[in-house]
């Protein structure tokens, strides 16, 4: 589990951890749109040489992102060979028995998993390279027009950066309440099924009692410490747009326009 | 004339109106805090101390009985204006982190009550600052010790320079080492600054520091007075479940013991002092 | 039953980029009926000792003897049940493991786990209740309906109703107000003196340690740097300085009264009233020269 770096973040000072949030956000969800427009072997090969670029600029070591991922690239390497075996189509490359593998499959299952690994590659760079306070700050200031259809937007992202902070503290405490259980001889780890699920009631039940016992005690700090709502609150985190991250925008554009090129 | 930072008079208080069997929570309770001064609340748990907090700062609305801050009497509509005077610090270190990391939670009251960002980030350093804890601004919660925690909420409270400090119960989740800091970083707010802090604690300890306290007992005031006249209380105060400080402890052990003592030592400095001179210095 | 620990080191998150060392070769040797202290700051490894005494943790080096068995890296789980129903754990703040209906099936929790009957196990837990000093009125009460104080008493009892030979405490009366402090730390002493219950108190209070503990060992940066008699311990204070730990405040009270009066007491008090008892006797004597 601590070997998985989806959701962590990497505190670093290179170009891409620079940027602000905003353009990062932005930028990521406009290349996740652009990744559906390839469709040539080239127009792939670009997406690749791209994540690859903004994956040196982040200086994020590329056996860091391959270790931490691992989970979900044995899930692209299944998918690819779902493909290679089971897609019909063009030449027949191999003929062995019954394993009949088509060029056509070899295609698709290359194509599907570039575009899962960019994919996956491109997000994962994002948050490890933005802390989750400057994800949550700029989701809600991206979002925040969405405000006008009374989507609640300061409260979510007030409420994601609460869970945030408190996944920690409920993660200590799940250990101390399930090693206070096992003291008492109840056992998650060991036993028929059935037995475990039983074990989970004496577990889950103090939590909850503790959570809500939390979140009361943090609403009556929040009352106290004057919060009545998003209106009228002043920002202490202020994000800075540079142009650094208007280039990166525009650099965009033009792979964008490159990508288009590079289709079929 | 003192000016009275908080004035309670006669608050009655009890969580369940229906019941007519279950005791009111507060009785009849009045009292007053003076801007300067140290004002502990103490009694073992259960007296009603806590719930004397949540009135305070209108977390809880009373049926009987005012409260004043700044000679104003609070009601729905000054209520945000009278908390932003009133910092305040609860129980447990975890429960009232709201922000991300140091400076996050310490400005989050000034972020609510709008203050103008550049303001904002001087008062955040200097809030920290009269904590300790300006090497910390970017640390998460969970890299902090529970003393440092609580100097940070302290900070928070401070960031909004209020009138008042409250300490409700403060230290009594602290180890040793964490009770101090967090009583040092208190004494030293004092000394430079003069604020008025009303602390609600059993740490009879803590409570020594204070000028005035105030010893509550079944939802009741017990008894109101300096740390001198409340601990001279002394057994009576045991009956009623707290202990006494050290020095005043062992003054009327010794005095039961037949060791001939003035016994008005209120620090071990002035018990070791009052042994010798009636004792050994001859 | 004694309870070995021989050259135990432990990291947490092993083979990961996050491996942190807790422990450092520990050996401690508690003895059968001992009441033993462990003490150091937070973060100096103790509670992570706390978790090797019943097996919650196995050592990533060493070994742990826990009565006849030996807990070792590569021990199976299924061996250890026994052990835990042997050491019982009061964990620090045990009030939040409280999750049954009734305070009375609370308490029954844990020896039925262990396999006791349930006429047994209601028995004991009625026995235990009554011993924490609640009264019969909370045993078909929701824990949840009940005081603080009151809650850490039911799972006190829970712990007990199990019927451990080793009882571990880990600051067993943090958030208590005086009174409540002083009734558990006596209840536990009583039972100690009493059934000859092995005592391990893990704490941060030089006081209790004083008072209670026949044998106390510091902890130090994940290793166990001293461990001896509350007198050995507590008589150079310059070496627990050095571990960032103050000698009791009625020893520092002693030093400080010696040094004023010129004349020393001719032992080392550990509590209120031993220093009282001799101080008067101290006082008399010069009076009758």
């Amino acid at each position: 589990m601590t070997k998985m770096i989806f959701g962590r973040f990497l505190p670093g000072d290179s170009f891409v951890h620079k940027m602000d949030p905003r353009a990062k956000l932005l930028f990521v969800f406009i290349f996740i749109i652009a990744v559906f427009i390839a469709n040539s072997t080239w127009s792939y090969a670009a997406l690749l040489v791209i994540t690859l670029l903004i994956m040196l600029m982040s200086k994020i070591k590329l056996r860091y992102l391959i270790n931490g991922l691992k989970p979900v690239l044995i899930l692209m390497v299944f998918t690819l060979l779902l493909h290679v075996f089971f897609t019909k189509g063009g030449a027949l490359v191999v003929d062995f028995g019954w394993v009949n593998i088509y060029e056509e499959g070899i295609r698709q299952g290359i194509f599907i998993s570039v575009r899962f690994l960019v994919l996956v590659f491109i997000t994962s760079i994002l948050t490890l390279t933005t802390s989750p306070i400057a994800i949550t700050d700029g989701l809600e200031i991206l979002l925040s027009p969405f405000k006008k259809v009374k989507l609640p937007v300061h409260e979510l992202a007030l409420m994601m950066s609460i869970a945030l902070r408190f996944i920690p503290t409920l993660m200590d405490e799940t250990d101390k309440i399930m090693k206070a259980q096992m003291a008492r001889g109840s056992d998650l780890t060991t036993g028929p099924v059935k037995d475990r699920v039983k074990a989970v009631v004496p577990l889950l039940i103090p939590l909850f009692v503790s959570a809500f016992k939390r979140a009361e005690d943090l609403a009556t700090a929040m009352e106290v410490r004057g919060y009545r709502g998003g209106e009228g609150r002043t920002r202490y985190r202020l994000l800075k747009w540079t142009m650094r991250d208007t280039l990166a925008l525009l650099a965009l554009l033009v792979m964008i326009a490159i990508l288009v090129l590079l289709r079929n | 004339m003192m000016n009275e930072i908080l004035k309670l008079n006669n608050i009655t208080f009890t969580y369940a109106p229906e019941q007519e069997e279950v005791k009111n929570a507060v009785e009849d309770v009045s009292f007053t805090v003076n801007e300067g001064e140290w004002i502990a609340i103490v009694g073992h748990n259960g007296s009603g101390k806590s719930t004397l907090a949540k009135i305070i700062n209108g977390l809880l609305f009373t049926e009987q009985g005012t409260v004043e801050v700044m000679q104003k009497l609070m009601n729905e509509e000054n209520l945000w204006d009278i908390r932003s005077q009133m910092g305040m610090v609860f129980q447990n270190p975890d429960n009232q982190f709201v922000g991300a990391t140091v400076q996050d939670d310490v400005a989050f009251a000034l972020e609510n009550n709008g203050v103008p960002h550049e303001e904002m980030v001087a008062r955040v350093h200097e809030a920290l600052a009269q904590v300790k804890m300006e090497q910390f601004l970017d640390h998460e919660p969970q890299h902090l010790s529970g003393g440092q925690k609580q100097r940070v909420a302290i900070a928070g409270a401070l960031a909004l320079k209020p009138r008042l400090l409250i300490l409700d119960e403060a230290t009594s989740m602290l180890d040793p080492q964490g009770r101090k800091e967090v009583l040092a970083t208190v004494r030293k707010l004092r000394e430079d600054t003069g604020l008025t802090v009303l602390s609600i604690t059993h740490d009879l300890e803590e409570a020594i520091l204070a000028d005035r306290l105030l010893f509550m007992n079944g939802g009741q005031k017990f008894a109101e007075g300096t740390p001198k006249e409340i601990f001279d209380l002394g057994d009576q105060l045991i009956e009623l479940g707290l202990d006494l400080p050290f020095p005043i402890k062992m003054s009327k052990l010794l005095m039961a013991q037949g060791v001939s003592l003035q016994g008005n030592a209120m620090s071990e400095e002035e018990l070791v002092n009052d042994i010798w001179i009636s004792n050994f210095k001859k | 039953m004694d309870i070995k620990l021989q050259k135990v080191s432990y990291r947490y998150g092993m083979g990961t980029p996050f491996e942190k060392r807790a422990l450092y070769d520990v050996d401690l040797h508690i003895r059968s009926g001992s009441y033993q202290a462990i003490i150091g700051h937070t973060g100096s490894g103790k509670s992570t000792i706390l978790q090797h005494l019943n097996a919650l943790l196995k050592p990533t080096e060493g070994q742990v003897q826990i009565g006849d068995a030996i807990i070792e890296r590569k021990k199976k789980p299924k061996d250890l049940r026994p052990v835990r129903q042997k050491v019982g754990i009061v964990f620090q703040f045990p009030e939040h493991q409280l999750f049954e209906e009734t305070v009375l099936k609370d308490v029954m929790f844990g020896p039925m786990n262990f396999g006791v009957e349930e006429a047994e196990a209601e028995q004991r837990a009625r026995n235990m209740l009554t011993l924490v000093g609640l009264p019969e009125t909370v045993l078909e009460k929701s824990p949840f309906d009940l005081s603080g104080g009151q809650m850490r008493r039911v799972a006190i009892a829970g712990v007990l109703a199990m019927q451990p030979e080793v009882i571990v405490l880990d600051e067993p009366t943090a958030g208590l107000d005086p009174r409540g402090r002083q009734e558990i730390m006596e209840l536990f002493y009583r039972l100690h003196k009493e059934q000859n219950l092995t005592m391990i108190l893990v704490t941060h209070s030089m006081e209790d340690a004083a008072r209670y503990a026949d044998q106390i060992a510091i902890m130090h940066e994940g290793r166990c740097v001293l461990n001896g008699t509350p007198r050995d311990i507590f008589s150079d204070s310059e070496q627990l300085a050095a571990y960032r730990l103050e000698v009791p405040r009625i020893i520092q009270f002693q030093k400080q009264l010696e040094a004023r009066i010129g004349l020393s007491l001719g032992e080392l008090c550990l509590t209120e009233e031993q220093l009282v008892r001799v101080l008067s006797r101290v006082v008399k004597e010069r009076e009758a020269q």
